[in-house]
């Protein structure tokens, strides 16, 4: 398809390339760079609907449109695109998962990420630096082998290394015995690395918009309609989606798709389903840039905190989630007190640095740290949720799987063990040893 | 910071305590369906809202109790309510 998209019988041109050669002419003219995406009327209805405009339902609408030819879609925020989890994260990007389901999954996105830049055609900055995951005990070395040797199983660079390698990876980290947690060894995983999380976004949805599908910001869901369910007004187990209740009207839709992360439980009960989630804030913070020194992505599962150096010299910080359950984004005192301590520990020379920003993100927790995806009883409403901290790396094969399920009516073989009937089998998919603090 | 104003030890912060989580009835083990047992586990409410939770004042008095807290605002309201560690009614 070379001509891509026809908007209200009108064919549209296929839009310009960013390119070298454009962006050296535009900064020698000047003038202003085109729209992004489109800005179109709000339908009455759609073939697919797709809640939340971060990575997920972006990368969703782009798969559709470009593997499945389904461009009849509309991806709709209650605010602006990237305003949730994906425009909030701090962008690492790996696969030395736990179990071998997340694994194989994650693998595949890496895999996409690895293509994206020409793919999209925008430059999403992938930076494949290596990942540390530092252990300070014998149980947290244990578990770093543990997930080694699942890793190495399906061919993941990812091996466990002494504190002497670890000093060689990165010189400024303090490997000594004073230090109150002692460096026992690392999980080292070379393939992960760091993304711009932004370009991201904005090429998904640039590249879905090219064929066709509508984004439509400001727009926020009021209610998930649906017909013929247990429950009252038609929803639950046994209904079906008919369309959602926006604030600029009612829209039609034979399916609907739950992408809203932090939010997810409440959109679910829209529909009349009940997920095992619940929404925790998980806050991060950036320093001043210094000169280029930290060479990996460091993370410390014990001492809750994981650094990496920006290409601009930020150093950006992270830790576990907020300890109880909200919907505020404010940050907190107690987590720069610990965060400013446990960096210290590692790397004593940061001592001078000052922090610049603090801010947070809702995320998406489940009692497994996996994600719930697919069909849910009500017929043609799907969820991509339970992403947690560590949802943005899991964009692209999120996405790609998502527009599968929809296209084919089923499930695809690698999210088949993130299924939400798994809460009722008892076959949990247990990531905590992996994604609990390194996101 | 959240100050939670503990029944015993008056308003502490969030941090001196454990966040147990949403009230939830706990079935009788031994009469409950694996579908009953595992909605106990697992399903959660989770409103942008009030709701009943359960707290454990960890470097305080280590009594569990309940409260109401709005999780939108993270204001609280009403006087604490007897809690245990299962989180289910006292
Ligand atoms: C501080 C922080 C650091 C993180 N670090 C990492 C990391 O290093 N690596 C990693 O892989 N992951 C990380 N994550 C997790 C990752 O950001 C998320 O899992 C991911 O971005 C989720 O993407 P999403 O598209 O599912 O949801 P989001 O990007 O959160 O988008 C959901 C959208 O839904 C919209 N919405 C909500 N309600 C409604 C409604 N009623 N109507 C319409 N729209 C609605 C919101 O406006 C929002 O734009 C981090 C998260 C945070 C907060
Ligand atoms: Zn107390």
């Amino acid at each position: 398809m070379s001509v891509v998209g026809s908007i209200a019988g009108k064919v549209r041109k296929k839009p310009p390339r960013y390119s070298a050669a454009g962006l050296l002419s535009k900064g020698l003219r000047g003038g202003e760079w085109p729209r992004v995406w489109r800005d179109v009327p709000l339908k009455k209805s759609y073939d697919v609907i797709i809640i939340g405009g971060g990575v997920h339902g972006l990368a969703t609408a782009y798969y559709l449109a470009t593997n499945h030819g389904i461009t009849n879609v509309a991806v709709i925020d209650k605010s602006y695109l990237g305003s949730g989890g994906s425009g909030r994260n701090t962008a690492i990007v790996r696969s030395n998962y736990l179990t071998p389901e997340g694994v194989a999954f994650y693998d595949r996105s890496l895999s996409l990420y690895n293509s994206m830049t020409s793919d999209l055609n925008i430059n999403v900055m992938f930076s494949e630096r290596g990942h540390l995951t530092l252990a300070h005990s014998d149980a947290a070395l244990r578990t770093m082998h543990w997930r080694a040797e699942v890793n190495k199983l399906q061919n993941i660079d990812s091996s466990v290394i002494t504190p002497e390698e670890v000093k060689k990876v990165v010189p400024s980290l303090n490997i000594s015995d004073d230090a109150h947690h002692p460096i026992a060894g690392a999980l080292f995983h070379p393939p992960g690395g760091i993304i711009r999380h932004d370009a991201v976004v904005w090429g998904y949805a640039r590249g879905a918009d090219h064929r066709g599908v509508e984004m439509h910001q400001k727009t926020e869901v009021l209610d998930v309609l649906c017909e013929g369910g247990e429950g009252p007004d038609g929803k639950g187990a046994g209904g079906r989606v008919t369309g959602v209740r926006t604030n600029r009207g009612d829209v039609s839709a034979p399916i609907v798709v739950n992408c809203t992360a932090g939010w997810a439980s409440l959109i679910s009960d829209m529909a009349g389903v009940r997920l095992p989630i619940t929404t925790q804030p998980l806050q991060a913070a950036v320093t001043e840039p210094v000169k280029v020194f930290l060479p990996a992505v460091v993370v410390s599962g014990s001492l809750h905190v994981y650094v990496s150096q920006t290409d601009r010299g930020e150093l950006v910080f992270g830790a576990a989630v907020d300890p109880f359950t909200n919907y505020n984004v404010r940050g907190s005192l107690d987590f720069t007190e610990g965060l400013a301590g446990h960096i210290l520990e590692l790397m004593p020379g940061v001592s001078k640095m000052r922090l610049l920003r603090q801010w947070a993100g809702l995320c998406d927790m489940t009692p497994d740290y996996s994600p719930v995806m697919g069909f849910t009883p009500v017929e043609g409403f799907l969820v991509d949720v339970g992403w947690g901290t560590y949802g943005f790396k899991a964009g692209p094969v999120s996405g790609e799987m998502m527009a599968e399920a929809i296209a084919t009516q089923r499930t695809p073989e690698l999210i088949d063990a993130f299924k939400l009937s798994r809460f009722e089998d008892g076959r949990l998919v247990g990531e905590k040893g992996a994604a609990a603090v390194g996101h | 910071m959240l100050l939670v104003p503990c029944p015993n030890c008056g308003p502490r912060n969030a941090s001196d305590l454990r966040h147990v989580g949403e009230s939830v009835s706990r079935p009788d083990p031994n009469s409950a369906s694996p579908a009953q047992w595992r909605q106990y586990l697992y399903i959660r409410d989770n409103v942008a809202d009030w709701n009943t939770e359960t707290w454990y004042c960890v470097r305080g008095c280590r009594r569990f109790f309940k409260l109401e807290r709005n999780t939108a605002t993270n204001e609280f309201r009403n006087p604490p309510m007897p809690g245990n560690k299962l989180g289910g009614k006292a």
